[in-house]
């Protein structure tokens, strides 16, 4: 293990992938090499991009990448996937529409399956955007499943969002905009050469008229044809400039704080969900419990005042 | 909590423009509960290499049809090598003779897997070659 996190340090990108790979995989040690490598993230941009599928994310994602390459910053994409539910397995594609890539290995694209994480990401995003932060990408990119319901998951995971609409995307839009008007930090507006675009965008900007944000910070619209690579340079100038803003504002820092509570809380529902239902038998006993036709609400409270009791002692 | 997921990478090497059959494949292992990630066509055998170590994947499964499998999936195999991801399950499929079958099989490709094939045969290929190499790097 130790090996590994010294390859890692002197460049070695099969090395960042299997610490990839054994954060996925929740590996004995991950979390001791991830705090490891703690004290060099922070110095990396993480974008998230999100989205209804077939809005053009990974098109949009692949025009950035060649952007940032032109500028001379080293670039890494996390592009996830959904896991089959049924089967466990997970088909993962979006490597057939990152074209820059293929010559250029400063480009690294992880992609990574949900495995059964609701909101969009995967359980070890945050874990595999630290990694790729200290290894030294500049920027890095993190490309949700598609909208789900937990859009949250994004917002806490990346530094600035944007939210990649279609025209013609017609009720499904609709339907999300509640849930994108708070996490969207830039909308795209892509296939903008379709003749309905320039509605999407009064559409967006009425929508910004009606919804307060938590802060002063009022999203921009930005119209591209990511297959053609139009508007990429003037998505690139606005993050640039969301970037600044929000630094000017203190805002940045206090989101990657919310960040890194989100990651503590997390860590310790893990442990404590293996702790209480692997390692304990609280597992068998709520199905004793159950069998007996006792209620579900009655099982619970008992086996949280077992837990409330016990941590009374410890501490 | 610790999960081992099998990861797959299926690659189209060269310039043939067929990709029903690695389609089928990469669907196929999906359903057995492996992370399959799919290249798109048209792919070098450096891009192929980068991607597996990217994605720090067990297997590379590689599909071809234009006849060019004996410049590119040597190339491959050594390319892998010389990254120090020997330990990778090399395997393929398409349309290649028997006698290249034979002289791919000392260059790092056991098994092919051409016309008439199952997906079981595939799948249980690539789980019992994955499962043997991880137990020997336990030991």
């Amino acid at each position: 293990m130790d090996s590994l996190v010294e390859r890692f340090r002197s460049g070695d990108r099969r090395a960042l992938a299997r610490l990839i790979t054994r954060a996925e995989n929740r590996s004995p040690g991950f979390a001791e090499t991830l705090d490891a490598i703690y004290g060099s993230t922070g110095r990396g941009f993480r974008i998230g991009v999100t989205g209804p599928p077939g809005a053009g994310k990974s098109t949009i994602v692949d025009g950035l990448a060649a952007a940032f390459r032109a500028a001379g910053d080293s670039v890494a994409v996390l592009a996830i996937d959904p896991t089959s539910p049924f089967t466990g397995g997970a088909l993962l594609g979006d490597r057939i529409r990152m074209r820059c890539t293929e010559d250029d290995s400063n480009i690294f694209v992880r992609s990574m399956a949900t495995r059964g994480s609701l909101g969009g990401l995967a359980r070890a995003t945050v874990d595999a955007a630290d990694l790729l932060d200290a290894f030294g990408y500049k920027q890095i990119m993190i490309e949700t499943v598609g909208v789900g319901q937990a859009e949250h998951d994004v917002m806490t995971a990346s530094d600035v969002v944007l939210v990649i609409l279609y025209p013609g995307g017609g009720d499904s839009v609709q339907a999300m905009k509640a849930g994108l008007m708070e996490i969207a930090d830039i909308f795209v507006v892509n296939k903008s050469d379709h003749p309905a675009a320039d509605r999407l965008v009064d559409d967006i900007e009425q929508m910004l008229e009606l919804r307060a944000r938590r802060d002063a910070w009022r999203p921009p619209v930005v119209q591209c044809v990511a297959t053609e690579r139009r508007g990429i340079a003037e998505l690139v100038l606005r993050i640039e400039n969301y970037k600044s803003a929000r630094e000017a504002a203190g805002d940045l820092a206090a989101r990657r704080r919310e960040r890194r509570e989100a990651q503590v809380r997390r860590a310790i529902e893990e442990e404590l969900a293996l702790l209480l239902f692997e390692k304990s038998g609280f597992q068998d006993y709520i199905t004793r419990e159950l069998d007996r036709r006792r209620p579900p609400y009655a099982i619970a409270a008992e086996v949280v005042n077992l837990i409330k009791n016990s941590l009374k002692h410890a501490i | 909590m610790t999960s081992e997921k099998i990861r797959v990478l299926v690659a189209k090497p060269g310039l043939d423009g067929h990709d029903r059959g690695a389609k089928v494949v990469a669907s196929a292992l999906r359903d057995r509960g492996m992370e399959v990630i799919y290249t798109g066509l048209h792919q070098t055998p450096e891009s192929i290499v980068e991607a597996a170590i990217q994605e720090d994947v067990d297997a590379v499964g590689l599909s071809i049809l234009s006849g060019a499998h004996m410049t590119l999936f040597p190339k491959i195999a050594e390319l892998l090598r010389s990254r120090g991801a020997e330990n990778v399950v090399l395997t393929g499929g398409g349309i290649i003779p028997k006698e290249d079958v034979e002289s791919l099989r000392t260059l790092g490709f056991a098994r092919l897997f051409g016309p008439g094939s199952t997906t079981d045969e595939i799948a249980e290929y690539i789980e019992s070659e994955v499962g043997r190499r991880r137990a020997a790097a336990n030991h």
